[in-house]
């Protein structure tokens, strides 16, 4: 990383690189007069189809058969209703939609998947905001902190849940027994707040990390020019960070959040699985976790289906919004 | 500049190093109970001092839980992954940028279209579609009448190609490869051409070298990925013997009727989380800038 305090006027070298705002999405314009403004092909390019046909094979194989296929059938089956020996199947029309909006299960797990992916989601993004601040107002010793912040990404979300149930378990747990020194009756194995708070501290352990690398890289991008008037009219560090930093990588927030979101509702299920299992009574049971309950342990495939569909509305439009923000986040480039 | 901020600098170290030991604690303590005895943490309270079972313990993970096994699965699904991934979008990233041929678009958008749907959300039917992959074919011998295709049964469940080829399925990788494509200059191309390249060489000898840095940073990403898989190798693996390391942890958790054996599943965790750990101190510059790129 290039030195950020290092009182040169230019704008740092390197940053540009590291950055997300890098204009990958720019490519160089057709020719003129040709008149092949083909999006996403190469001028020069070559005039072939059995070479492109084969090297295409194998992906669009694999596709067919492990995502077109099973995405159809999922949205197949949220009409269908079939006994859970797979016996008989027919077709019900909306009856598995009407039967999970109006189940209350089903909206209480909406309730606590909004609750943690928000609980999660804020956490994760003003920690890392915090870590990242710190990382690149301080001169000496950034290397070492990244070293040691960014480990988490190489252990397992499962992993994770397991080391947080292991510290927060109310009999052995090191932290439980600082927390119930401090007079709380810690159990997430009973309250379901606690275990709420138990499997939002291990999603965001485990995810601090991915949203401090690219704040840390984004900060990094902020032209030190615009940071240096700011600091001959009389700025400190904190007003540059929250009056130009801060606004300026604005796009990689809302990215971040986009993404932090993405995580939190089909990501976490490791973590539910590996340390609450959904308990107690259901008040860690997030969508994700209740698909895989009702498609696989309850065998309440239709249900399962319909969810399944949910999540993916709920995919799509995330992939939109994300999709959205890096045009943005293009246009912003100064 | 040169602004003296000495409050702020101690804050700021404060801060990271409070970051750093949230991050510790929980590996610390792998670490900690992963070396200690059965009575070690039977204690109240328990000792924060590592103990001195460690390979003993360890022995006994790799002999009674049989991690040797489930580390060299993992190791085998990781590397498939990884380089079936890399394989199989290097190519249709190259095919769809550097090829002018009918339907184009249409395949590019049938590859994009993957990156919006994880494999989370379609779990039940995508196991059936690993469990008899061949599926399709027996719809389509019940329409067409063919008793024979109705019959074929191909099983992916307990096996290393079932747990690799769905988790292969998704376009993020081909993506990548596609906007880094388009960045690479035309003159290359050109002239290639010009000296009478076959688009198969021009692959192999300018855009394959051009590609190596990406090709590194993403294998590091789609490694710990794939190491680090849970819902997957979980449906898919009925026999122990196939599971992968993490799915195994999950089998060492003390339940609430048995002696807790937290020191095995704690030194089991560490043996797991050590190979990708490694990787991302070894290779972290490489890891930062696949992780970044990614993200686009």
């Amino acid at each position: 990383m290039p030195a950020r305090n290092s009182g040169s006027l230019a704008v740092p070298a390197g940053a540009g690189a590291l950055a997300p705002r890098r204009p990958a999405t720019r490519r160089p314009l057709p020719a003129a007069g040709t008149g092949e403004a083909e999006s996403g092909l190469k001028r020069a390019h070559f005039d072939d189809w059995r070479l492109p046909f084969w090297l295409l094979a194998p992906q669009l194989f694999i596709l067919l058969l492990f995502f077109f296929i099973p995405s159809v059938r999922a949205l197949l089956q949220a009409f269908q209703l079939t006994d859970p020996f797979g016996a008989t199947t027919q077709w019900v029309g909306l009856q598995n939609f009407e039967r999970l909006f109006r189940s209350g299960v089903y909206w209480s797990s909406v309730q606590v998947t909004l609750a943690f992916t928000l609980a999660q989601n804020i956490l994760t993004l003003s920690a890392a905001l915090v870590l990242a601040f710190a990382t690149n107002h301080i001169a000496r010793g950034r290397g070492a902190y990244r070293t040691i912040l960014l480990l988490p990404y190489a252990i397992a979300p499962a992993i994770a849940g397991i080391m947080l149930a292991f510290l927060f378990n109310p009999r052995v747990g090191p932290v439980a027994h600082l927390l119930q020194g401090l007079g709380l009756d810690w159990d997430p194995n009973r309250n379901s707040g606690h275990a709420l708070a138990l499997i939002v501290m291990a999603a965001s352990w485990n995810h601090i990390c991915y949203n401090y690398i690219f704040l840390v890289a984004a900060l990094l991008s902020v032209p030190q020019s615009i940071l240096e008037s700011a600091y001959l009219d009389g700025a400190g560090p904190i007003q540059r960070f929250l009056r130009i930093s801060l606004p300026m990588i604005a796009p990689t927030l809302f990215f971040l959040v986009v993404i932090n979101f993405v995580y939190g509702l089909f990501e976490t299920f490791a973590i539910v699985d590996a340390t609450t299992r959904g308990g107690p009574a259901g008040a860690t049971s997030i969508l994700v976790y209740k698909v895989y309950q009702d498609g696989f342990v309850t065998l309440d495939l239709g249900s399962s289906a319909a969810q399944s569909v949910v999540l993916m509305a709920l995919a799509l439009a995330l992939t939109f919004a994300q999709f959205r923000f890096i045009e943005r986040r293009v246009n912003y480039s100064v | 500049m040169n602004e003296r901020t000495p409050v702020l600098d101690l804050a700021c170290h404060a801060i990271l190093v409070l970051g750093a030991a949230i991050v510790c604690l929980p590996i610390y303590f792998v670490l900690v109970i992963g070396s200690q005895s059965q009575q070690e943490i039977m204690q109240v309270p328990l000792s924060w001092l590592p103990g001195d079972q460690f390979l003993a313990n360890m022995q006994s993970v790799l002999s009674s839980a049989k991690f040797g096994r489930l580390l060299l699965n993992s190791f085998i699904v990781a590397c498939g992954i990884t380089f079936g991934k890399l394989a199989v979008s290097l190519i249709a990233a190259f095919a769809v940028t550097y090829f002018r041929f009918p339907f184009r678009l249409t395949a590019f958008w049938l590859i994009f279209m993957s990156l919006m749907l994880p494999i989370e959300v379609r779990i039940v039917p995508t196991y059936e579609s690993a469990a008899n992959v061949a599926l399709p074919l027996n719809i389509l011998g019940g329409w067409l009448g063919w008793q024979a295709l109705v019959d074929l049964d191909w099983n992916l469940v307990n096996s290393y190609s079932g747990l690799i080829l769905p988790l292969i399925a998704s376009a993020t990788a081909t993506f990548l490869f596609r906007q880094f494509f388009l960045t690479v200059p035309d003159e290359l191309c050109e002239a290639a051409r010009i000296d009478g390249a076959s688009p198969w060489q021009f692959f192999r000898l300018v855009l394959l070298p051009l590609s190596r840095s990406n090709i590194v940073a993403l294998a590091i990403i789609l490694f710990l990925m794939g190491w680090n898989q849970y819902l997957w190798p979980l449906l898919l693996t009925t026999d122990p013997d196939m599971a992968t390391a993490v799915i195994g942890l999950k089998k060492l958790m003390p339940q609430s009727d048995s002696l807790p054996t937290w020191h095995v599943l704690m030194n089991a965790a560490f043996l797991t989380m050590l190979p990708p750990t490694i990787v991302i101190l070894l290779l972290q510059r490489w890891f930062v800038k696949g992780l970044v790129d990614s993200g686009k």
